[in-house]
């Protein structure tokens, strides 16, 4: 660098003796970590000398970050620079608010939910419990059987309506038109889609209805979209060279697309299905409206209502009643949600799992 | 030879297509009716809603809640419902854009694939869960805030206090901006990888910082995408039900104090509240709500789908 310098054709004026420096000078590597724990440091001195809380020091230290770093930048290297060094420490900083909540809830989740956890918490209804005691073994299984239905009824309808989509429709008005309402439906509130299936309930069976059926239903309308829309992804990925081949072949459509066209989509198809049902296993909304809730075991879906995961954490905690139970139903609460955020996530983990194991076969 | 070749072909097809061309139709109408199914489902969603929701509009005082018809019940409840989606936005958009530039061009690319699951992993959280947890923990860590509000701030009619409980408006707001920041920092992060990586090479070799890089290559590129992001995570906040049931200590009033005790409810808050102890018309006047509900969210996921296609064949 220093070569370059002297290189340099002398300039007009009275600078042309001296050599003049085309690097800036630069912060070191290090200076935005120093510049934190300076900041932070500072900011928990003052904290513990002004006896102020934890989170006071966070936001303290994080304004002395936020304009420290910067002054420092723009007095050594330039105001550009200095804003540089301010937007990177701001969008580094959204990402650890963004992460707080997370952290948060399943600390408390996690912290608040185990101590329910026992051998009677997995076996045992509620059935004639008040206060202390039960399980919720009632709604695990209502979980389960609801899922399961809504899934039975979503995957076949979604994975044919995403074939005729990528293999049948070729955009043509009906497929566009198709695409177009599957975003929409997407966008559906849960609470709405409970809202239809109690109103078909509603006009089949007459006023009052609760039926776990009528919650898969609800389920399916909102996880036929999401299963059409990862089922089109992945079959579009599919080469249209295999495609050729087997018609090249003789072999007819149908055949191909069953023989040669969803295997090769397998993976993606079920990791975007296993998704759809970790979104909808978490749904409160429409299960509170048609599902209902009932306190002992019910397996029959086509009878009555049904305890499922969310609907429980949902009544235990705004129940309320005598103060002395209150106590109890709020630990049940926590301990369903910790077993249903690990049900959620082990769904969520199983989805990334396939998805990597197959993803070879996707091509490119 | 074409011809000949042909006529040998020709025979033979009966016999042999006869049975697969069977299969084809079958296959093709089943796919079809699938197609079908799903746009008869939507549209029955709507017609069911409406058909429902028509006793409700001669329903008045008891039938109403209170009420003296249906348009003086849904309005409270529709102002609540923009009120908590507007404060969820304005605390989810800001940081959804800084997360999905985060993952997307700080930090290392070695990690942004894990950073990418993580955020999702905030999507994986039932509603409920959130809502238990709004009720229970952040109720109790935004109340000492909410006072300092009143007292320092309390000139401002957001902050107009007084202060009794943590479990308002604004309280629902931020569980919501929660539930809504994984939705749009995926989009976002989506728009900002089409970004073409020359133009951002090139802003990069005349010496921008990385800041002047975004500023003059990515964000020019991708505004109608983030548009359409923020419409998107809208249409969810707008019909999130349970986490707002939870936290919310609602009592139906107008008003634009965010931290009192008399709160705007929303619409699908007091469906899911009302919903056990309702009959006769009483449920007409909820699914009416419904209705309201759906249209709202209906032409908000509209425009957001609207805008990101016509972004699409722009860019």
């Amino acid at each position: 660098m220093a070569q370059t310098t002297e290189t340099r054709p002398p300039s007009p004026g009275d600078r042309a003796s001296e050599p003049v420096s085309m690097t800036k000078p630069q912060l070191p590597g290090w200076a935005p970590a120093l510049a934190a724990v300076v900041s932070f440091g500072l900011a928990a001195l003052a904290g513990l000398l002004l006896g102020w809380g934890p989170a006071a020091i966070v936001v303290v230290g994080w304004i002395i970050l936020l304009i420290a770093l910067p002054a420092w930048s723009t007095a050594v290297e330039g105001s550009r620079t200095g804003t540089d060094r301010l937007v990177t420490t701001v969008v580094w900083s959204t990402f650890a608010i963004a992460m707080l909540p997370l952290a948060a809830v399943l600390w408390e989740v996690v912290s608040r939910g185990a101590p329910a956890l026992n051998a009677t918490f997995f076996t045992a209804s509620q059935s004639g419990v008040l206060g202390e005691g039960g399980g919720i073994y009632h709604a695990i299984m209502g979980t389960l059987i609801v899922t399961l239905i809504a899934t039975v009824i979503s995957v076949p309808v979604g994975v044919m309506a995403a074939i005729y989509l990528v293999e049948y429709g070729k955009n043509n008005r009906l497929s566009r038109l198709l695409t177009f309402l599957v975003d929409v439906m997407t966008g559906i509130p849960s609470i709405v889609a409970g809202l239809f299936a109690l109103a078909l309930f509603t006009l089949i069976f007459g006023p009052g209805v609760r039926m776990a059926v009528g919650g898969s239903v609800a389920l399916s309308v909102l996880m036929i979209p999401i299963v059409v829309r990862s089922t089109e992804e992945m079959l579009k990925l599919v080469d249209d060279e295999l495609r050729e081949g087997a018609y090249a072949l003789g072999v007819p459509k149908w055949r191909t697309i069953t023989k040669v066209v969803l295997p090769t989509a397998l993976g993606g198809i079920i990791t975007g299905a296993t998704l759809a049902v970790a979104r909808v296993a978490g749904e409160t909304a429409p299960l509170l409206l048609i599902v209902g809730t009932f306190r002992a075991t019910n397996f029959n879906p086509f009878d009555g209502a049904m305890a499922t995961l969310p609907v429980l954490i949902f009544a235990e905690a705004t129940r309320g009643g005598l103060m002395e139970y209150v106590p109890f139903q709020l630990e049940r609460a926590w301990g369903a949600a910790l077993v249903l955020i690990v049900i959620v996530m082990s769904l969520n983990l199983l989805a990334r799992v396939v998805g990597t194991i197959f993803a070879p076969k996707t091509g490119r | 030879m074409s011809t000949t070749e042909k006529q040998r072909a020709e025979p033979r097809e009966p016999e042999l297509g006869g049975v697969s061309r069977r299969g084809d139709l079958i296959f093709a109408g089943l796919a079809k009716g699938s197609g079908l199914f799903i746009m008869l489902a939507l549209a029955g969603v709507a017609i069911f809603l409406l058909l429902q929701s028509i006793p409700a509009i001669g329903a008045s005082g008891e039938d109403a809640y209170g009420r003296d018809n249906i348009v003086l019940y849904i309005w409270p409840l529709l102002y609540g419902t923009v009120l908590a989606a507007i404060i969820a936005l304005v605390i989810a958009t800001p940081l959804a854009i800084g997360v999905a530039l985060f993952i997307s061009v700080y930090a290392p690319p070695r990690f942004a694939r894990l950073l990418g699951y993580v955020i999702d992993l905030l999507a994986a959280v039932p509603s409920v869960v959130y809502g238990l947890w709004g009720r229970e923990t952040l109720q109790g860590w935004v109340f000492p805030i909410y006072q300092w509000l009143a007292d320092n701030l309390g000139w401002i009619p957001l902050f107009a206090g007084p202060v009794t409980t943590g479990r308002t408006i604004l309280t629902a707001g931020i569980v919501l901006a929660v539930m809504a920041l994984p939705i749009i920092t995926a989009l976002c992060r989506e728009v900002f990888a089409q970004t073409p990586t020359m133009h951002k090479e090139a802003a990069l070799a005349l010496g921008a910082t990385r800041w002047e890089m975004i500023k003059m290559a990515v964000f020019p590129y991708s505004r109608s995408g983030v548009t359409s992001a923020v419409m998107l995570g809208l249409g969810r906040a707008l019909g999130e039900t349970m986490a707002v049931a939870l936290v919310l200590s609602a009592s139906g009033v107008i008003t634009i104090n965010l931290i009192s005790s008399q709160n705007p409810s929303t619409i699908a808050a007091s469906i899911a509240l009302n919903y056990a102890n309702s009959s006769g018309i009483k449920t007409n006047v909820l699914i009416a709500g419904g209705l309201v509900l759906f249209v709202v969210t209906f032409a908000v996921n509209f425009l957001g789908r609207w805008l990101a296609a016509r972004g699409q064949s722009k860019g």
